[in-house]
């Protein structure tokens, strides 16, 4: 068998159900694999597009995703979805070409030294030397992808090598000695921590990306329920906990509620599930929660003690030691009423702090309300899949997430150009779903090449756009902290959002007026097949509340 | 203080976390790899990115043909130790980090020196050569080699004593390490 037919028995025996990629000279062998491998392989229109939508695709179904790309300019294309992946912890395995053996190191045609490139910013990479490593390498690279802390893993192929005769025999078993994740978490120390809680008298529970990708939600939520504690989220673990739950108190950092950041503030102990102590989550981090003992449950030892001592440290998968962390709390009996004056001092944060906004007093469009409308027209039980900028924070705001896995963004990285090749690899994994993209006038014209794949293959994800004209957060930033000095941030109205729609063979729609929003895009997310809506809003509005750069939580502004 | 066990809470003033893990000393780290190629690139990287500092690096391979050994020096008064081993554990090639106790271990450096030592500064640079139990490994007429094994301070302490003599070049190994006693390293 042909080594690049062995890469596809390697993708079926993996359970893969979809491919997203772009061939080339270097990847001519694995694509003439593809021709009649059976595997559901879609064309996108630039590798970044096919990075993302697999991103977006592991995001939306907890599988791995797979994207293909060529060597030199098709894998440095990649390079993007893969620290992308990295930062947010998402299970993707990239499979590049390389040219032929002969041609290594001799700046041959389209060739790049693509391990050299991604190296720092893949948990795993490898470059093929022999054709009769392949198999191996590749179930080797999905184990990696998907265990553990997940992570992007890149195996890099020469053209010559996945020409090659092997006899091709499927691995059942992977062995890396130097690779063995802790699933376990130490009783003892979950002991210790249930006993942390329960004499607790001002918790808090602050979850991560971590929740979602160990599918621990349900166990957060039953703990944090049994318990009776207060809990917030990072932008990554959104929906990790019912964004409706009265014990919810909002995202926390840098644009989160004020009720959780003081929570934050004011705790004597913060159990972090699967989070990572950002500089966004922290903010000046001298004065990060300093009357708070912490407990840090996390699957990857080095994030624990990086940016805060942990007093608890708890390393295993976070499913795993919440339902024992229950079991073990329970057995103490704590008494709820420690924690009363506690949630009374939240209560009035939460009444003299809700998120907010002043309506127009016309017609015009404030774009936290086009994220209200988008909730009400769904009733909060889309996919939402968001780009980055402003409509991000907004999304991350007002949607409220009661599921895992039906908030989908560019956390780590921050990738503008994320939010439509996402939505389409999430769509294709979903495909039962509605699934929405929300994105700015900046982000979408990132990967806008997609609209072209989703119209192609029937993909039908209904992007909303939120079009100020402007690149928004830059301008906020430029307003706030650079003396309204407004350099190189107004993007005018190019191009025509809705003709271009067209012209992909996509529908196009333009909403300007607040007044029947909701039934707007109530009818685009009827329309079958994509949708671009563009969504005029008022040009110069500010995300709040914020915590300035290097600023203190406590010290929130707006 | 609410052992486990027992259902007796915690209380919370009594928690400590190790802070700091900044240990003011020199970490001498012995790391089994796989040996496979670009290993090496990945630790370097992940030191360069991190920001950690590699004093000496060491690579050779072991009594087994699949697993090569580094051993690297950092210095733990600039760097957090347990973020450096932690983050060097996540890479995949890496099997086992060993950070050796300075007590219990012995080290050993390799150094040449080239000296230029004319006339009759020479054999008294010869002298200090029996009594650092160096070797002479080169000689011209302008200049001689000296090799000198030992532990990295009887190294510091034999340049300090050539440098008078006219030093023109100083290459050194970089530190191996082993563990004392019957324990592998």
């Amino acid at each position: 068998m042909r080594a690049a037919d062995a890469v596809m028995e390697c993708l079926k025996a993996e359970g893969v159900d979809v491919v997203f990629g772009l061939p080339g000279g270097a990847n001519l062998p694995t694509y003439d694999a593809f021709y009649d491998a059976g595997i559901h392989h879609v064309l996108v229109r630039h590798e970044a597009g096919g990075g993302h939508a697999a991103e977006g695709y592991a995001k939306a179904t907890g599988k791995v995703g797979v994207a293909f790309a060529t060597s030199g300019p098709g894998a440095t294309n990649l390079v993007t979805p893969i620290a992308d992946a990295m930062l947010d912890s998402v299970p993707v395995v990239f499979i590049t070409g390389q040219v032929r053996t002969d041609l290594l190191g001799t700046d041959g045609f389209q060739e790049a030294d693509t391990m050299g490139i991604t190296m720092p910013i893949v948990k795993h990479s490898f470059m093929i030397q022999h054709p009769l490593e392949l198999p191996r390498a590749l179930h080797e690279a999905f184990h990696i992808a998907r265990s553990g802390r997940p992570g992007p893993v890149l195996i890099d192929i020469p053209q010559d090598l996945s020409r090659a005769d092997i006899g091709y025999e499927p691995v059942t078993e992977v062995s890396l000695p130097g690779y063995q994740p802790t699933f376990e978490g130490n009783h003892k120390q979950i002991r210790q921590a249930a006993k942390a809680l329960a004499a607790a008298k001002r918790p808090v529970i602050y979850a991560g990306g971590g929740v979602i990708n160990a599918n621990a939600s349900a166990e957060l939520t039953d703990f944090a329920i049994a318990g009776g504690f207060p809990v917030t989220c990072t932008l990554m673990g959104l929906g990790g906990f019912p964004g409706t739950n009265p014990q919810w108190l909002g995202m926390l950092g840098m644009h989160g509620t004020r009720t959780a950041n003081y929570a934050m503030d004011g705790a004597d102990l913060i159990c972090a599930v699967g989070a990572r102590f950002d500089d966004r989550i922290t903010g000046k981090l001298s004065e990060f929660a300093q009357q708070a003992k912490f407990i840090h449950i996390d699957v990857d030892p080095a994030e624990i003690s990086k940016n805060v001592p942990a007093h608890i440290p708890i390393v295993g998968d976070a499913r795993n030691i919440l339902a024992k962390l229950l079991v073990e709390y329970r057995e103490l009996e704590p008494d709820a009423s420690r924690m009363e004056d506690w949630w009374a001092q939240i209560e009035r944060w939460r009444a003299e702090y809700p998120l907010g906004y002043e309506d127009s007093t016309d017609s015009e469009i404030k774009p936290q309300y086009l994220i209200q409308a988008l909730y009400e027209a769904t009733g909060g039980d889309a996919v939402i899949v968001s780009d980055v900028g402003q409509h991000q924070m907004w999304a991350a705001q007002y949607y409220h997430f009661d599921k895992p896995r039906r908030w989908i963004n560019s956390g780590g990285l921050g990738t503008m150009g994320f939010g439509l090749p996402a939505a389409m690899g999430a769509q294709v994994g979903l495909p039962d779903q509605v699934v929405c993209a929300i994105t700015g006038d900046g982000s979408i014209q990132m990967n806008i090449q997609e609209l072209a794949t989703c119209a192609q293959n029937e993909i039908p994800v209904k992007v909303f756009i939120m079009n100020n004209g402007y690149l928004g957060m830059v301008r906020q930033w430029q307003e706030l902290f650079w003396d309204h000095r407004y350099s190189h941030v107004d993007m005018g109205q190019f191009p025509d959002f809705v003709k271009l729609a067209e012209a992909y063979g996509a529908s196009g729609f333009r909403f300007v007026d607040k007044n029947t929003l909701v039934e707007d895009i109530r009818a685009a997310i009827a329309t079958p097949g994509p949708v671009l809506a563009d969504v005029r809003v008022t040009r110069e509005e500010n995300t709040y509340p914020m915590i300035a750069p290097g600023a203190a939580a406590r010290d929130m502004v707006g | 203080m609410g052992e486990p066990g027992t259902k007796e809470l915690l209380s919370l003033e009594e928690l400590n976390a190790a802070v700091g893990l900044r240990t003011g000393r020199k970490h001498v780290l012995s790391i089994l790899v796989e040996n496979r190629p670009g290993v090496l690139t990945r630790i370097a990287g992940l030191f360069a990115r991190r920001g950690f500092n590699i004093e000496t690096l060491t690579v050779g391979p072991t009594q087994d043909a699949q697993v090569a050994r580094i051993t690297l020096t950092v210095d733990g008064a600039l760097h957090p130790i347990d973020q450096v081993t932690k983050q060097l554990h996540k890479l995949i090639n890496v099997l086992k980090i060993r950070d050796l106790e300075p007590n219990g271990t012995v080290s050993r450096e390799l150094a040449m020196f080239k000296i230029a030592a004319e006339g009759p500064a020479r054999s008294e640079l010869l002298e200090f050569c029996e009594i650092f139990r160096g070797r002479v490994v080169d000689a011209t007429r302008r200049s001689v080699v000296i090799e000198i094994t030992g532990e990295e301070e009887k190294i510091n302490a034999f340049e300090e004593v050539a440098r008078p003599y006219g030093l023109i070049e100083i290459i050194r190994t970089g530190e191996i390490a082993m563990a004392r006693g019957r324990s592998e390293t």
